[in-house]
């Protein structure tokens, strides 16, 4: 399926890069192919391929390991924690993003695992969101969960809702519903912004155990001073892979893991290539 | 079917947006335009969604001790803004605005003013040097804090040029390495998407 959908988007390339030229081979002034995203298109197709034949060769060999990942690990005690005190556990996506940011489908996979476990054991999970779209989506993968979990009438509808999509509106009722209902564990994992720290840092007060990650790298260091466990950079992505088991979704991390050997040997080349000439410029791209 | 239409729709609505990226033939530009009007159109239609799911909650919220003043206030919000914006419009002078600028504006700015402090309360956290990576942190932020105050200069000009160092080739090595993980990793979970891999937006099946 994988490599027929890979034949399949080479092809339309084709196409579409062969309607970007006239007859004579000169590019067209409306052409149907930009040129100068042509180096963008190159390596595009270069890491499509190697995550499509990664998750190929895997379906045929061997199971991948996957390096432990703290934050990730920590998701079951931070649900056993809430179970035992009695209290809720709260899931924000944060403010930044829609739904079709890669980080909040992250972000989604992560809550699919979370709200099986919390419907097993029978403990309250909250999940505000700053847009209406998230909050449709968030509902059915929770439903979906407490299903799997064989406990379909622990899903409450009405703990998955929609606030506002002013920003500081949205943390600010956030924080009302973390010094409220007092939270045993919170999870901020998605798009992050100026919010991030108000969150955290009100959760750290109700003394919660916090799991963040985000794409953002200023919202980054703050998760990292305020909450427990911090997905940093890709570990966000790897999640439902680790959470999961799932053999293609371990491939696509090992393919991400070989393109940056291969984003790492470039810069190696052009940082040695510069130091001898440092006229040529033909990594600029 | 029920299960191989999404994904086909998926499919095929990855690859247009993918493609659309290397093209400015005006006919890639007007169906880019028309795709985002639709996400305009179908974004409305899920923000009433959105917004009757929110009173729902709000009134299940105003019987319960202690939660029903904030629950009331919010319906207060829900209700007076739009009868606000229907009667006076929007326009400058109009009762809406008074509202926004007078009550709105500065209970975000309140919110937003609390960052100073919770950035103050943790950075006392992080900055306890209990270990070595700690003690890092601590030496370097006393750096930078050192460089950013206008008096450091009269001490030593070498504060500002520390800091200026520990931004540009510490830091700035170890955020370009976090932003190619995430780069890479938005990337894979995009493709995943795209060829059906990752579903849990469809219930997982």
């Amino acid at each position: 399926m994988a490599g027929k959908s890979l034949l399949f988007l080479i092809l339309i390339m084709l196409l579409f890069t062969n309607l970007s030229f006239s007859s004579d081979g000169t590019p067209q002034n409306s052409s149907w192919f930009d040129i100068n995203t042509l180096a963008t298109l190159i390596v595009s197709l270069i890491f499509a391929a190697i995550i499509i034949y990664s998750i190929q060769s895997a379906s045929k060999g061997k199971g991948i390991q996957i390096r432990e990942i703290p934050g990730l690990k920590a998701i079951d005690d931070a649900l056993g924690r809430a179970t035992e005190m009695g209290a809720p556990v709260l899931f924000t996506p944060g403010w930044g993003g829609d739904v079709q940011r890669p980080t909040t489908i992250a972000s989604m996979n992560i809550l699919s695992t979370v709200a099986e476990k919390t419907a097993e054991y029978d403990c309250r999970l909250i999940y505000p969101t700053h847009d209406p779209v998230i909050m449709a989506v968030a509902q059915e993968v929770i439903k979906e969960s407490c299903i799997k979990s064989g406990y379909p009438d622990r899903y409450r509808a009405e703990d998955v809702f929609y606030i506002s999509s002013s920003q500081f509106g949205y943390a600010a009722a956030v924080d009302g519903i973390i010094s409220r209902t007092k939270p045993a564990s919170i999870f901020l994992l998605g798009t992050f912004e100026a919010e991030s720290l108000i969150m955290a840092e009100t959760g750290n007060s109700v003394g919660a155990i916090q799991i963040a990650g985000t794409d953002s790298t200023i919202q980054l260091a703050f998760f990292i001073v305020a909450c427990d466990y911090t997905l940093i950079g890709e570990e966000l992505f790897a999640a439902s892979g680790y959470l999961t088991q799932n053999k293609s979704i371990l491939a696509s991390v090992r393919a991400q893991d070989i393109m940056k050997i291969l984003i790492a040997l470039f810069i190696v080349i052009a940082i040695i290539w510069a130091t001898i000439d440092p006229k040529s410029a033909w990594w600029k791209f | 079917m029920r299960n191989k239409l999404p994904l086909i729709i998926c499919l095929i609505s990855g690859l247009i947006m993918f493609l659309q990226y290397f093209s400015k033939h005006p006919v890639s530009r007007a169906v880019y335009s028309s795709i985002l009007d639709w996400w305009q159109i179908i974004f409305a239609f899920t923000l009433l969604v959105g917004a009757a799911a929110f009173v729902k909650v709000s009134l299940k919220g105003l019987q319960k001790k202690g939660e029903g003043k904030y629950k009331a206030i919010a319906l207060a919000g829900v209700v007076v803004m739009p009868i606000l914006a229907i009667i006076g419009g929007n326009k400058l002078g109009s009762p809406f605005l008074w509202v926004f600028e007078n009550i709105q504006a500065p209970m975000q700015s309140t919110v937003f003013s609390l960052l100073a402090f919770f950035v103050a309360s943790a950075a006392y956290r992080g900055f306890r040097a209990r270990t070595i990576p700690a003690a890092i942190l601590l030496i370097s932020a006393l750096f930078v804090l050192l460089g950013r105050i206008p008096i450091s200069e009269y001490f030593s000009e070498w504060f500002t040029r520390i800091m200026f160092w520990i931004q540009d080739y510490p830091s700035m090595a170890a955020r370009r390495a976090i932003l190619i993980g995430i780069g890479l990793g938005s990337l894979t979970t995009a493709m995943r998407v795209i060829l059906g891999i990752e579903r849990t937006y469809m219930r997982g099946e």
